[in-house]
């Protein structure tokens, strides 16, 4: 079956099934959601008013039999909390059921005129809408839950907790994993508030039964996959029982501490005396000794890394699921926290409310800055979710993330771009993912140009994190090569096999043309990636965005960071190297 | 002179005893080299990936330096 377009309209709550026009048909995925964006929403809309919209889309290879690591939903609006265009994706069950039900993208779109709230159910028969007044204020583990016993075949559930209700920027969308778990998230740039802002609580798809996705050349897909599985399989850091499959993102906690590049205590410091305690090495510890939780859990059927895990209690029972290295960082180092049961029920409380564990933890780094409590203070952040759950003013104000926070309690160490908060990595002692974070289309994000791969890594190549020279095309080429990945479906993680090891960057964009029916080779990947990425610049641009909002945070700019002592050195001008080639040709 | 070397990921299986995050304290010759280190522990340099001294990178054969941290680790990823 040919791909369609859901457009599901609040407004009048009626649902269509549209041809995709000529101008949108090559895209998935981040593309795609790029596309709509950039065609269907007007820069300068309000995110929370009528007019935004939010678009999600599985990737090409989304849904197809044994696309390893495939399981990857765009979601894309314009963002209440950079006031950019945002992508922002995320794994668990939903890419590969709307791929099967032969959904290239969801527009949602329009707000019920009676102010009622819904929740949408979508399988091969079409689209139903549900009354989810008795959904509102639950959180994202028992709307999970009641989503499963009331409908069959354990469907995908893309919901909001009470923070996407609330319409707070830093909602984020939680898609549920295999044992349905809400810890899945489409966490960065406030798409929760928007989904909240069309009265969705919760989008469920059921998959039985539909067409499954139509692959136009099926000896090149298969050969393509099979490469690709073949290089993950190889590489040391994707092979089972490698580093990820161990250990988990987290494995990255030591390493970046030991560069000194592990933002810590609201990124005063690049070294966090107690990351030991909260790494990955710990996480897979404290599984084998409690006896209970996992390492190595797949978040979506058919991941063939499986770097998730599902962390116990002292008396093994399932506090969360999962900690990452990016949450471990936040609501960890960043807040000087180094026990990881406290990380966990920080997590717990994130993926239940509907909170962003980066942009969460490092408003919690603020509050403690401004003294609201003190740095390590694990039971006064617990006190603070606390605030969220009941929704009082103060978790109104914590909710919308750390830049709000800061202006409200008067801090001006604030490490944010365009609006959101720097992830793991401080860009003071790791220049190149600097370039990323200023430059970015979706505020301060790593994933958007992981230069640590090469600066830090050593992975497809080694370059010195110290220096700036280079490193704009550097930023540049990764920023490119993932707006492609970004639309594949595949986990992004697949860059670290496909860095080194060339016939699986082949097999990745083979099985991408098997699919669509393609004659492209990786010489186009970057080429693709930057019409992404022009779109996404434009729309900035028109919603106000300049060359100047691609800046670091001044504090940087003075206060050298130990363990090295390096403050942001690098000219503007390196900067607007990223994205000259926009009006240039 | 004195090294503090630190193990991480899949190369602390060859310390068995070795805590998460506990250092190692060797006390070796002047111009010992990370590829004097690991011989000594029984490491083969084929398993690391990275090596740095006081948070930089650093080659197999550089000379080391009386106080130096150094660290061991395997090919890992993350995000």
């Amino acid at each position: 079956m040919t791909r369609k377009i859901l457009r599901i309209n609040m407004t009048d709550l009626t649902a269509t099934y549209e041809d995709i026009p000529e101008k949108w048909a090559k895209w998935a995925g981040r593309g795609l959601t790029t596309a709509i964006v950039y065609d269907e929403v007007d820069p300068s809309v309000h995110p929370l008013g009528p007019n935004n919209k939010l678009v999600i889309a599985p990737g090409w290879v989304s849904g197809t039999p044994a696309a390893p690591s495939s399981g990857r939903t765009s979601f894309g609006g314009k963002s209440p909390l950079t006031g950019t265009i945002k992508e922002s994706n995320s794994g668990g069950l939903s890419s590969q059921k709307l791929g099967r039900l032969g959904i290239a993208a969801i527009i949602l779109e329009g707000q019920p005129k009676d102010g009622k709230w819904y929740y949408i159910h979508i399988d091969k028969d079409g689209v139903t809408f549900h009354d989810a007044s008795d959904l509102l204020g639950k959180g994202m583990e028992e709307v999970d839950r009641i989503m499963w016993e009331r409908h069959p075949n354990e469907p995908a559930v893309i919901g909001i907790g009470p923070v996407g209700e609330h319409l707070s920027a830093n909602a984020g969308i939680s898609v549920n994993d295999p044992e349905n778990n809400p810890g899945r998230y489409a966490g960065r740039g406030g798409l929760g508030a928007v989904m909240g802002a069309r009265h969705v609580k919760a989008i469920v798809v059921d998959d039985k039964g539909g067409p499954g996705v139509e692959i136009k050349n099926k000896e090149l897909f298969t050969q393509g996959r099979r490469k690709l599985t073949k290089a993950i399989l190889a590489h040391d850091i994707t092979k089972p029982d490698g580093g990820l499959n161990l250990y988990g993102t987290d494995v990255l906690m030591n390493i970046i501490n030991e560069a000194g590049g592990l933002p810590t205590r609201n990124f005063s410091s690049g070294q966090f005396e107690g990351a030991a305690k909260i790494s990955g090495e710990m996480i897979h510890e404290m599984v084998e000794k409690r006896q209970a939780g996992m390492t190595g859990h797949a978040c979506h059927p058919g991941c063939v890394i499986q770097c998730s895990n599902i962390y116990p209690g002292p008396d093994g029972s399932i506090i969360a699921s999962p900690i990452e290295y990016e949450t471990a960082f936040a609501l960890g180092a960043n807040c000087g926290i180094d026990d990881l049961d406290f990380v966990a029920y920080l997590t717990k409380e994130c993926n239940d409310l509907g909170l962003d564990t980066i942009e969460m933890g490092n408003t919690l780094a603020i509050a403690m800055e401004a003294g609201l409590i003190e740095f390590g203070d694990k039971v006064g952040a617990l006190a603070l979710m606390e605030e969220i759950r009941k929704d009082t003013p103060l978790g109104r104000i914590l909710a919308s993330g750390v830049a709000t926070t800061a202006r409200v309690f008067g801090v001006h160490r604030v490490p944010v771009v365009k609006g959101q908060s720097m992830p793991a990595y401080e860009p003071r002692a790791i220049k190149g993912i600097g370039f990323t974070y200023a430059t970015s289309t979706m505020g301060a994000d790593h994933t958007s140009g992981y230069t640590i791969a090469p600066e830090i890594l050593g992975t497809g190549q080694k370059v010195d994190p110290f220096t700036y020279e280079g490193k704009a095309e550097l930023s540049l080429a990764f920023q490119a090569t993932t707006a492609f990945i970004d639309s594949t479906g595949y986990c992004l993680f697949i860059a670290f096999p496909i860095l080194d090891i060339q016939e699986g960057f082949e097999g990745m964009v083979e099985s991408v043309a098997g699919v669509m029916g393609w004659d492209i080779g990786p010489n186009d990947v970057v080429e693709l990636g930057k019409e992404i990425l022009k779109m996404e610049r434009l729309f900035n641009e028109r919603a106000g965005f300049n060359k100047e909002h691609d800046r670091m945070p001044e504090f940087m700019r003075y206060e050298p960071l130990p363990p090295h002592n390096v403050v942001w050195d690098v000219p503007d001008e390196e900067l607007d190297k990223v994205y000259a080639w926009v009006h240039e040709g | 002179m004195r090294v503090e070397v630190r193990l991480f990921a899949t190369l602390r299986r060859y310390v068995p005893d070795l805590q998460v995050g506990e250092a190692l304290t060797l006390e070796v010759p002047e111009g010992t080299t990370p590829r004097d280190l690991l011989a000594q522990l029984g490491i083969p340099p084929d398993d690391v990936k990275i090596i740095m001294r006081n948070g930089r990178h650093i080659g197999l054969d550089d000379p080391l330096a009386d106080g130096d941290r150094i660290a061991f680790i395997p090919a890992v990823g993350g995000g």
